[in-house]
């Protein structure tokens, strides 16, 4: 019986290696298939079962992890909610995660490759993993000033810092409570999110980076820059400005704000043109410009490019191929010239930063779980759009607009000391396509020479006249300009 | 030459390599318990030390007994048994502590504990071990009750659809309940059937190794022989359709054949054996809705994701999620798998231990089988062969039965993880079983009265 048990013991030896190799198959073959199946509560327990690292600003979290009783050991809370809602992003077990929530959630969650050290400890140490902390560019003060400003409106504020790129403030209203969404109860995450989704003011989208308006006369700053670096045009320079401008190819005509020529005779200096926002001035010079000048113009100071902060912004667009007077029509910001509140902050800043444009970045400084500095931001520039001799003079038309022209609304901006801070800006107001509602738009920046902060703040269905976007969009500019310059 | 030099260089006794593995099996449980307390925040039960003295009480007093009894037996066989049934208790009671955080969370009262019912079972699985090796002095005794063995065999079989005291637990009648106690008669039956089998086939064997006609080349044996293979299936087919157990029937058959096949040395009964076997799964798949559920889930457990593969599905996520090393005792989720205790409990150890530890586990079977079917080809008498081999084949079958089942291999079917899982039953029979194989053992590897026997034995060691 010797060989036949032998045999047996053979067929055995095969049903082992079977069991063997299946096993295998499973467990490392098909582990990460079986990972990413929507029913594996493995993977949200596992999620939620690790301290998730903070969200920083200065000292204070703006997100952080409590430990709770619950089979999802860790909750996460946002100590200022809806202020902060546009730069975290919230953390649901039903709808994901957005905003830093997501993007920096190799970091958070301490699977990040930067952490390869601290997990090789954890593991040998038989601790449970934490994350690392985030800390943002944002400066409280400014973000403060642009969330209580813009309260009640709809719309959005942002704010840069020229010479990095380090973003200041980044503010949506209306905004979301990340609070409820980011709650371990499924039910009151799916009826919150349903409200938001059915809020005809769209509190989810990410107004400050995401939304486009047509940026109306601030677009003026880019058609000028343009003009300057055409080397045909300086400030002075004299421009037709009646009090219609004619469309060429048809019988319509664009006419002025006010409904008066912009100077005396209808003629008026660039530097002027700018400051009262004289829109057939503008019309004429982006004719002589040509579109692709205009766009050319644009596409240096961040158009028709994908930022990514590292959130995922919107692309600002100049139209494509705008015959003429569609091409006078998008030298005043109108027709489809559509920018985020991001891109024209970063025009802005561009200008005051001696025409180099710095990539906008939301990331100061990124933390392991024992709080040991890992990386920190590398301000990158992203084009040079002007030379500095035409983006000097630039700086002295937006003082202009503030001194004697449409953004008086701030004047008399002081330092931290007290002492008077020259402030350039651009106010712009828009129709927007669909409902015709008007897009109030201030852009400033403050030192005008070498700033210390940009900011442009967008207020959806915000009035009808030129002034009013001074007058919607102004004080929540100048709050944010005296915060940052504190 | 003295005898005890003979013996020395022979088949040496290895009783301290023996002691000095149960030592490691308790180490080992003493280490994942104390793993299992710190990194489920449970912290070390203050009953914890007496427990760890408890087990490795029982452990010591199977030792000295196989000592002072069967001096000559396999050092391996009962440190692995040792070592699985302490893994069994650890992973009871990292569960046991899932369990009870689970309740606190939903502010439930806490479960009873199930560790300590299982070290209670350890503990009557021992005292049977140990009653085995002193009442069976020589396996050949049983031989005497082939008969009596096989009918206690069969009632226990057929006990659980007996009135009154049978019970159908979740779909399958395989449970007496006497008193408060309920216990499962085919872990018994196993038992009582090898020693059947084993009796039955050496008288008859020669007669069902007669060939009659040639079919491929393979040789057939007579009509009138087919008999026994006929009845046990059927019997095994009655226990499938009357008590809706799968895996008791697929134990029965497979270890009928493979023992059949071992006795005659005819490959012509392992084709039967085959034959019979798709006939009775091709028709109990058409005719029996639970089989065809179970093959159909078998095919596509997501497809039932939520009814009838969610104990497979959750399966295949607690081994997926242990990788490579696993996520350490205490770390993963094993509760999340229905019957985590009992028939899930490998997904639990592969959640936790990872592949290399459902590696370990495997090759500890695999070691304890191998050294079940050494001792069949070292043993002189036909009886004992058998009987050693068949007992190693009821672990075969069923290791490969449960793991292949709870791995998608192959259909899921219900049977106990030999010493690992939870439930008394299964582990006293397991526990007899090393009992009787040992007692094969120490007659197989004793130095004989005749010299001339010791060099059989030595020549007769298998081949790998």
């Amino acid at each position: 019986m010797t060989r036949s048990i032998r045999r047996i013991s053979i067929v055995l030896m095969i049903l082992l290696v079977a069991l063997l190799a299946n096993v295998t198959f499973i467990q490392v073959f098909r582990s990460d298939d079986y990972r990413a199946r929507a029913d594996n509560q493995r993977v949200l327990l596992e999620e939620y079962g690790r301290e998730r690292g903070p969200i920083l600003t200065g000292p204070e979290a703006i997100a952080l992890s409590e430990a709770t009783k619950g089979a999802l050991k860790w909750l996460r809370v946002y100590p200022s909610g809806e202020e902060y809602a546009s730069v975290t992003g919230f953390y649901s077990i039903v709808y994901g995660a957005t905003g830093l929530e997501r993007t920096e959630n190799g970091v958070l969650s301490g699977s990040s490759d930067l952490f390869f050290v601290d997990r090789l400890q954890q593991l040998i140490a038989g601790r449970q993993p934490r994350g690392g902390a985030v800390t943002t560019t944002i400066d409280a003060a400014v973000q403060d000033a642009a969330w209580n400003g813009l309260a009640g409106y709809q719309g959005a504020a942002f704010a840069i810092e020229p010479s990095t790129g380090r973003i200041l403030a980044q503010v949506q209203s209306p905004s979301f409570d990340p609070n409820v969404l980011s709650s371990h109860d499924p039910q009151s995450i799916r009826e919150y999110y349903d409200e938001l989704i059915n809020d005809p003011a769209q509190p989810l989208i990410n107004r400050p980076i995401v939304a486009l308006n047509p940026p109306g006369s601030t677009f003026k700053l880019v058609t000028a820059a343009a003009a300057l670096s055409s080397g045909r045009f300086t400030m002075d320079s004299v421009l037709p400005g009646p009090a219609e401008y004619d469309l060429p190819l048809t019988n319509k005509t664009l006419s002025n704000w006010t409904k008066e020529e912009c100077g005396p005779n209808g003629e008026i200096t660039l530097k002027d043109a700018l400051a009262y926002s004289c829109n057939t001035a503008f019309a004429w010079l982006g004719n002589e410009l040509g579109a692709d000048a205009l766009r050319a113009q644009s596409e240096l100071f961040g158009f028709d490019t994908a930022f990514e902060t590292p959130l995922r912004a919107s692309t600002s667009r100049f139209p494509d191929n705008p015959d003429e007077p569609q091409t006078a029509i998008s030298a005043i910001g109108q027709f489809d010239v559509r920018a985020t509140a991001m891109q024209m902050a970063m025009v802005a800043a561009g200008i005051g930063n001696n025409g180099v444009v710095m990539e906008p970045y939301l990331v100061q400084e990124i933390r392991g779980p024992d709080l040991r500095i890992l990386r920190t931001a590398d301000p990158r520039a992203f084009r040079t759009a002007m030379s500095p001799v035409d983006a000097a003079q630039l700086q002295e038309m937006m003082l202009a607009v503030v001194d004697y022209g449409t953004a008086g609304i701030l004047q008399g901006i002081t330092d931290g000391d007290g002492n008077p801070v020259p402030v350039g800006a651009k106010t712009g107001t828009a129709q927007t396509g669909r409902d015709g509602a008007p897009v109030s738009w201030m852009v400033a920046m403050a030192p005008a020479t070498n700033p210390r902060i940009a900011v442009a703040v967008v207020v959806e269905a915000g009035g009808q006249a030129e002034l009013s976007g001074g007058a919607i969009a102004g004080p929540i500019a100048r709050a944010m300009l005296q915060a940052g310059l504190r | 030459m003295s005898t005890a030099a003979r013996a020395a260089t022979v088949q040496p006794q290895r009783r301290n390599l023996e002691l000095f593995l149960i030592i490691v099996a308790w180490g080992l449980g003493v280490l994942g318990t104390l793993q299992v307390a710190w990194s489920t925040g449970e912290g070390v039960h203050p009953r914890f030390w007496i427990t760890a003295g408890v087990v490795g009480v029982i452990a010591l007093t199977t030792h000295i007994i196989v000592r002072w009894r069967v001096p000559y037996a396999d050092p391996f066989m009962l440190p692995i048994a040792t070592l699985l049934t302490i893994l069994g208790l650890v992973m009871i009671y990292r569960l046991d502590v899932a369990a009870a955080q689970r309740a606190e969370r939903n502010d439930n009262p806490i479960p009873t504990p199930d560790v300590y019912n299982q070290l209670t079972w350890y503990a009557v699985a021992a005292t049977l071990f140990i009653l085995v090796l002193i009442v069976l002095r020589d396996h050949r005794v049983l031989q005497r009750y082939t008969y009596t063995a096989g009918l206690i065999g069969v009632i226990l079989l057929l006990l659980p659809l007996a009135p009154v005291i049978g019970a159908t637990v979740n779909g399958a009648t395989l449970w007496v309940r006497i008193g408060g106690l309920t216990f499962q008669p085919a872990e018994a039956a196993k038992i009582f059937l090898t020693i059947f089998f084993a009796g039955y086939l050496v008288v008859t064997r020669d007669s069902l190794a007669l060939v009659r006609t040639k079919v491929l080349g393979i040789g057939f044996p007579r009509a009138r022989d087919f008999g026994p293979i006929l009845i046990v299936w059927a019997v095994s087919l009655g226990v499938l359709i009357f008590e809706r157990d799968l895996g008791t029937s697929l134990l029965f058959f497979g270890l009928f054949v493979a023992m059949l096949y071992i006795a005659t040395q005819r490959v012509s009964w392992l084709v039967l054996g085959a034959g019979l076997f798709a006939i009775g799964a091709v028709g109990a798949y058409l005719l029996f809705g639970h089989v065809r559920t179970r093959v159909q889930v078998w095919l596509d457990p997501f497809a039932y994701a939520d009814t009838g593969g969610y104990q497979i599905v959750q399966s295949l996520y607690g081994f997926s999620n242990g990788g490579l090393f696993g996520t350490g005792l205490g770390r993963g989720y094993p509760d999340l798998v229905p019957f985590a205790n009992t028939d899930f409990i490998l997904a639990g150890l592969g959640e936790e231990l990872g592949l290399t530890g459902v590696f370990a586990i495997l090759l500890l079977y695999a070691v304890l089988i191998e050294r079940g079917l050494r001792t069949a080809v070292t043993v002189r008498d036909p009886f004992g062969q058998l009987l050693a081999a068949g007992l190693s084949i009821t672990f075969a079958i069923q290791v490969f039965v449960i793991v292949g089942g709870v791995t998608r291999l192959i259909p899921l079917t219900g049977l106990t993880t030999p010493f690992l899982s939870y439930g008394g039953s299964s582990l006293v029979a397991n526990w007899v079983i090393i009992a009787i194989l040992l007692v094969i053992s120490h007659r197989a590897r004793r130095p004989a009265a005749a010299p001339a026997n010791a060099d059989t034995a030595a020549t007769q060691v298998m081949k790998r």
